[in-house]
């Protein structure tokens, strides 16, 4: 699927590329340890500058979905799922994304879903797919 | 502390609109001209008694294009795309009188049809993206239609709202459509017609979006105690509902429906009346189940209640407890982008709208925008 990227700097490089590694980055505050999500210079629950990013488990359940019919450009392949997904580690921390690996007909609220990394030029795009573990169980 | 409400010096002496039209082939500039001068006329002033220009989002065209094109001298202006919705270039206007910087505003926006047929859903390609669009646009998630598709899945999934239901937002404009000459879609919509339509985002399919069009709206807000003077009835403005307790990110609501819940209750703090006080309400409607939210977050229902609230029209249909976006609202009046909601809330107060008009209208709620980009206001037809 065609994509506009994003920019990458030094403020964000380490969520964008964290595919390099095979493991999901997220900004953390050292001192109250809330994951942050999107960065920011301070953290905005205590305002400390000690932030760092630390890896995730890459685990994730669905909170919002929509199945994107429309070709908002003539090269966008259609269906697509986009979602908001709610990391494990801490309620309310929600990263966006696209549903891939499944009929978009078969996703659903509270679906469990793991990271899979999309490598595009100079980024790893954090797509989630169908935990299979959950399918298997 | 003394408590102040200081919009309530504020009134709204005239109201204008251009024509409105899918391709008018006229440049939004021209449109805004019209717009403008049938404002200022009226309000029973002159160009040259407007001392204060005001704006959303700035640009499009500009104030400053406007002032010159009119020959204005003003003492106040203001233009830009940050605040309370749409709404945030006539609550800065409520400000201005307030505070006696200027005494007759005017306000415009100006849409283009084309233009907005662009939107972020028009990058691709080569082009990098940058700031807060970036957590978003990477997955195609480029639409604002895909941003409050998300919201309103959430909404199907965790109170069981339905399309069946949500449909009746879409019929019971049209209906309303039906009746207002200026209407860009005025044909009977029915509930198989809604379901046959192509869906965009699910669930929000082709008639709960907003149609584009071309066309300017301005009005004049001018210190109350013109009202007297002026040719024609000037509803008050009673309250503004400006808050945003919650993060400003399309993707990071910690609550349903974001901000437009902070915004309503701020409105109702400043309030003298209630829900059950408002005679008209004209929700924004940019997607259908916006005005749902805003049915919610003002407390006309409760919350999770608005697909049921809707159901079958007969509540927000014109005789109904709480007519809604009498004049077809954007969904089938066009995207007059709030503004249009403001210009109906007058003409409904000072009982000018014909076929659909609301009987004895004094209350009129009028809400721009959704999520963390929301403002409301509440007019009334006396002070």
């Amino acid at each position: 699927m065609t994509r506009a990227l994003p920019g990458i700097d030094d403020e964000n490089a380490y969520f964008w590329r964290s595919g390099g590694s095979g493991r999901l980055q997220i900004m953390r505050c050292g001192n109250c340890r809330l994951w942050l999500h999107p960065p920011g210079p301070v953290c905005r629950r205590c305002r400390s500058r000690a932030l760092a990013p630390e890896p995730v488990s890459g685990n994730a359940s669905v909170s919002r979905f929509t199945v994107n019919h429309q070709q908002w450009r003539p090269d966008l392949d259609v269906p697509f799922v986009i979602a908001s997904v709610e990391l494990d580690e801490q309620p309310g921390l929600f990263v966006t994304t696209n549903i891939v690996d499944c009929e978009p007909g078969d996703v659903h609220r509270g679906m469990r879903v793991t990271v899979r990394f999309e490598p595009m030029d100079d980024v790893w795009l954090p797509l989630f797919t169908p935990d299979v573990k959950e399918h298997e169980a | 502390m003394t408590r102040i409400i200081g919009e309530r010096l504020a009134v709204f002496s005239g109201i204008g609109k251009s024509e409105v039209g899918r391709r008018t082939g006229r440049r939004v500039l021209d449109l805004t001209v019209d717009a403008a001068l049938a404002a200022v006329a009226d309000a029973g002033l002159e160009v040259a008694d407007i001392d204060g220009l005001s704006t959303y989002p700035g640009g499009s065209p500009s104030g400053a294009s406007l002032q010159d094109t009119l020959g204005l001298e003003v003492d106040w202006h203001n233009g830009g795309g940050e605040g309370p919705a749409q709404l945030g270039a006539v609550v800065n206007a409520c400000m201005a009188v307030a505070t006696g910087l200027a005494r007759h505003v005017l306000v415009f926006h100006a849409m283009s049809a084309a233009e907005s047929a662009g939107g972020l859903g028009g990058r691709g390609g080569g082009g990098r993206v940058g700031g807060e669009m970036q957590w978003m646009v990477p997955f195609n998630a480029t639409s604002p239609a895909n941003w409050h598709a998300l919201e309103a899945q959430w909404h199907f999934d965790r109170y069981g709202t339905t399309r069946e239901q949500m449909a009746w937002v879409a019929i019971t404009q049209r209906a309303h459509a039906g009746l207002n000459p200026a209407a860009v879609y005025r044909d009977p919509m029915t509930l198989d017609d809604y379901l046959a339509a192509r869906m965009i985002s699910t669930p929000l399919c082709l008639f709960d979006c907003d149609v584009p069009v071309d066309g300017a709206t301005a009005f004049v807000v001018s210190n109350a105690d013109y009202g007297p003077d002026a040719p024609r009835l000037c509803p008050h403005v009673h309250a503004l509902g400006t808050a945003r307790h919650e993060r400003p990110l399309w993707d990071q609501w910690e609550h349903s429906a974001g901000g437009t819940n902070d915004a309503a209750a701020m409105l109702w703090r400043r309030a003298d009346v209630g829900p059950s006080d408002v005679d008209v309400a004209l929700l924004y409607d940019g997607f259908s189940f916006m005005a749902m939210t805003w049915l919610e977050a003002l407390g006309f229902c409760d919350v999770g209640e608005s697909g049921a609230f809707v159901e079958g029209g007969k509540r927000i249909a014109l005789g109904g407890d709480l007519p809604m976006n009498t004049d077809g609202g954007q969904l089938s009046a066009g995207r007059l982008h709030g503004f249009g909601h403001v210009h109906e809330a007058v003409e409904q107060l000072r009982g000018t709208c014909g076929e659909r008009q609301v009987n004895d209208a004094d209350v009129a709620v009028v809400s721009n925008g959704g999520g963390h980009i929301s403002g409301c206001m509440l007019l009334t037809r006396s002070a």
